[in-house]
């Protein structure tokens, strides 16, 4: 019955906003300033939480007072495949999933920009630009490893997990990677640099592991004790969480580091192609300290090392298009799935 | 001269042209060639690339369970990267079914014995690279054909090409610039011999009329060998016509002699004042022509003598004293006082019967030209040159015509019915040039003309 109320509600929703958009089931929706018109409107999809973005739109609806931004978040993979489906309906696409964007850019989705002062490593084709650098992270309940030495690296976790199966059975988690793409980007590398991650999933496995959609959930429920131990978390948001909430540790495996960066595109069928350019250039500018957001924005920079190059982050480049194959994914995904469920 | 000759074009300008017309085309096919050859090097090495990425995945297909597997590596197209992040496109088919990838992307058709077909096409709206391999999959009870077709964008590559053809072009600018100058040195220095040539010639005396003996480039041989008959032909005949006049001129003065005697015997018998008249009339006109022909054979002999110059010491003040002492008798019937004035001696190197000659005929000039009861003065110096000059007290030269009178037979016009033929400055300007001297008309102010020969 619940259901059915759920679904009639939805369908009055989608007659009354008269599309598709206002069924949607967004993370978060949020408008910022007042909008004049629907004309005068930025349509933002992205993957990163409103709070972390807030900031920078404030600063951009400051310096354009006529303009207002409506700033609709959902996954990773959700929001690929919505932007697939209508990229004239967003203005700009936001997300975490390298590898999804850079596909979208090469399938012909970006609109280029020019003049845009960026390392050359941190954007694609013009069009695709990196705004943060972050790392994966293991997030551990520190109750849990009271009077223990934490887990450097993903070996030590693996030791760790085994020692006490029975105490971690259950109690474990990780990104349910068929469903986030994040997740999957993240698996895909780990997979790509070491034969270690096997290993790690195969315990996790064993261990009856729980898989999230989100970051989010897992340090949550790392926090709360549901869960002990969370691997391939989003540092960024930990590190956020943390600042309330010191129930949890956030390790940055010292074996090989997982960086990635968070990029955004102006769709190429936008119709607000000026205002969304302008917006993307605030968003870079403000992200490599150019602009005076820098120090305000909960956002981690793009981090650029002493040198200039990209350090140990995942190469913004045409291989990430290698795990978006079709068959090598299903391929991965059923070797993971041999690993995790069983 | 050069007002003289009809000009049509000019042959240093030909040659630099043609030279820089040549380094123009020259430049532009290096231009064309270099870029048509970097493009294919370019073009070259984006297929090799895209060869490598297709066999790497081809590589890595199998067959398992009557199903193709492709677990292609990361590096697949990881080595596809460029500067200019071109876009990848890319296709697996098993037989004719698309096994994943991108769905309508056209395969290369792959010529029969070679691995790899390349092609270039349209696709997603641009133009791309396409590299096609294939390999035949052997399963339990089943053979497939799989392909695997990789694409590129070329953004990289007219990165590249454009690169290379700035910097060809600017290396084609700078050979053809210095092949321009080059050409002007080049035109100028094939020009040389041809200027040497007029320059040697313009410098010539009026009467020489020798060969060109100085070495030519073979090219001008033919011309500088015309010239050369040319000049020899000129000098013959001329020589010829001198000879002629020199014969003429003596064959009519023996005769004339013999009518001066006869009349003048005739003048003494007849009485009648008409027939003594005309009797006088008669001498005077075969004075005339018995002069005239004498100066004649003097140029005749000036000429002859300056192709055969015999110098030695000579003092002018003696050979002009002689002259005077000669010509006072005829002086005198005038009522002209002859002086010769100046320096003792003065010596210069020279021929005595052609200088003799040439004073003679500036003294009869002035004979002719001077008035009843006058002076002419001969002036004979050493220093600061040797000179001579004779001065009278005549009407003086007409101020235009002053050079154009050492012209042989050029007369002045107030000449009047004064006897003469012309040649008397001739010979005077003729002799003084084979001495290496010249001659100076002028006018007195105080009325008068005098004639100046420097040594």
């Amino acid at each position: 019955m619940r259901h059915i109320i759920v679904l009639v509600t939805a369908l009055v929703l989608w007659v009354t906003a008269g599309g598709p958009l206002a069924a949607q089931d967004w993370e978060d929706r949020r408008v910022f300033g007042t909008p004049t018109s629907n004309e005068a409107t930025l349509r933002i999809l992205s993957s990163t939480d409103t709070v972390f973005l807030a900031p920078i739109i404030e600063g951009f609806i400051r310096a354009n007072p006529d303009w207002a931004v409506e700033y609709l978040v959902t996954g990773t993979a959700d929001a690929d495949m919505l932007f697939r489906a209508a990229p004239d309906r967003y203005d700009i696409l936001i997300s975490s999933a390298m590898d999804l964007q850079l596909k979208l850019v090469n399938d012909g989705y970006a609109h280029a920009l020019d003049g845009v002062e960026h390392p050359e490593w941190a954007m694609w084709r013009q069009s695709l630009f990196a705004f943060t650098s972050e790392p994966a992270a293991i997030v551990l309940n520190r109750a849990a490893f009271k009077g223990r030495e934490l887990p450097q690296t993903r070996q030590e976790l693996i030791t760790a997990l085994r020692e006490r199966s029975d105490y971690f059975t259950g109690r474990v988690g990780t990104y349910d990677v068929r469903r986030s793409g994040l997740g999957y980007l993240f698996a895909t590398q780990d997979a790509r640099v070491s034969e270690t991650y096997w290993r790690l999933m195969e315990v996790m496995g064993a261990l009856n592991t729980r898989l999230y959609c989100c970051s989010g959930d897992m340090i949550d429920d790392v926090a709360e004790g549901r869960i002990l131990a969370a691997y391939n978390v989003l540092g960024s948001y930990a590190a956020a969480r943390q600042e309330e909430d010191d129930r949890f540790a956030i390790i940055q495996p010292s074996d090989f580091p997982t960086m990635m960066m968070r990029t955004g595109f102006v769709s190429v069928q936008s119709v607000h192609m000026d205002e969304a350019e302008a917006f993307l250039r605030h968003l870079v500018a403000a992200q490599t300290g150019q602009g005076a957001q820098a120090a305000t924005s909960p956002l981690p920079p793009l981090a650029v090392s002493a040198d200039g190059s990209a350090g140990a982050i995942i190469p913004l480049d045409p291989s990430l298009m290698a795990f978006q194959d079709r068959l090598k994914r299903r391929t991965f995904l059923e070797e993971w799935e041999n690993a995790v469920i069983q | 001269m050069a007002e003289n000759v009809h000009i049509s074009g000019s042959l240093r300008r030909r040659l630099t042209f043609s030279l820089i017309g040549g380094a123009a085309i020259l430049a532009a096919t290096l231009y064309l060639v270099a870029r048509s050859y970097s493009a294919q090097i370019a073009q070259q090495g984006q297929d090799n690339i895209l060869g490598a990425a297709v066999s790497s995945i081809l590589d890595v297909a199998i067959m398992r369970d009557g199903a193709v597997e492709v677990d292609f590596p990361y590096a697949s197209f990881s080595m596809l990267n460029t500067p200019s992040d071109d876009r990848v496109f890319y296709a697996i088919h098993q037989d004719d079914t698309l096994l994943t990838g991108y769905e309508d992307l056209p395969r290369a058709p792959i010529p029969v014995g070679e691995k790899l077909g390349f092609a270039t096409v349209e696709y997603a709206g641009t133009s791309l690279r396409l590299v096609s391999a294939s390999r035949t999959l052997v399963g339990a009870d089943l053979r497939s054909q799989v392909t695997v077709s990789i694409a590129q964008t070329q953004d990289a590559l007219a990165v590249a090409q454009n690169r290379i053809s700035r910097n060809v072009a600017l290396f084609g600018a700078g050979f053809f610039l210095l092949t321009a100058l080059l050409s002007f040195w080049a035109s100028a220095t094939t020009i040389a011999p041809l200027k040497r040539l007029t320059q040697s010639i313009t410098r010539r005396g009026p009467t020489d009329l020798s060969p060109v003996s100085k070495p030519v480039p073979s090219e001008m041989a033919p011309l500088v060998g015309s010239l050369n008959t040319l000049m020899a032909r000129l000098e013959q005949s001329l020589t010829r016509s001198e000879e002629f006049i020199a014969e003429a001129a003596h064959r009519v003065r023996t005769p004339l002699a013999t009518v001066r005697a006869h009349a003048e015997n005739t003048y003494q018998r007849v009485e009648r004042e008409d027939n003594r008249a005309a009797l006088r009339a008669m001498m005077r006109a075969v004075d005339e022509s018995s002069r005239a022909a004498g100066q004649l054979l003097d140029h005749a002999m000036v000429t002859f003598r300056s192709d055969n110059l015999e110098k030695e010491q000579i003092d002018l003040v003696a050979l002009a004293g002689e002259l005077v002492r000669n010509l006072s008798p005829v002086a005198e019937m005038k009522d002209i006082d002859l002086i010769l004035q100046g320096d003792a001696v003065v010596e210069i190197e020279g021929d005595a019967i052609l200088l003799q000659n040439a004073i003679r005929n500036l003294i009869d000039n002035a004979l002719k030209y001077s008035p009843v009861e006058s002076r002419i003065e001969l002036n004979v110096t050493a220093t600061p040159r040797p000179q001579v000059v004779v001065c009278d007290q005549g009407p003086g030269f007409p101020p235009d015509r002053m050079q154009a009178l050492t012209n042989r037979f050029s007369r002045g016009e107030n000449a009047g019915d004064t006897v003469g033929s012309g040649l008397g400055l001739t010979i005077a300007r003729d002799v003084v040039a084979v001495h290496g001297g010249s001659i100076h008309l002028s006018n007195r102010a105080e009325g008068g003309a005098c004639v100046t020969l420097s040594f």
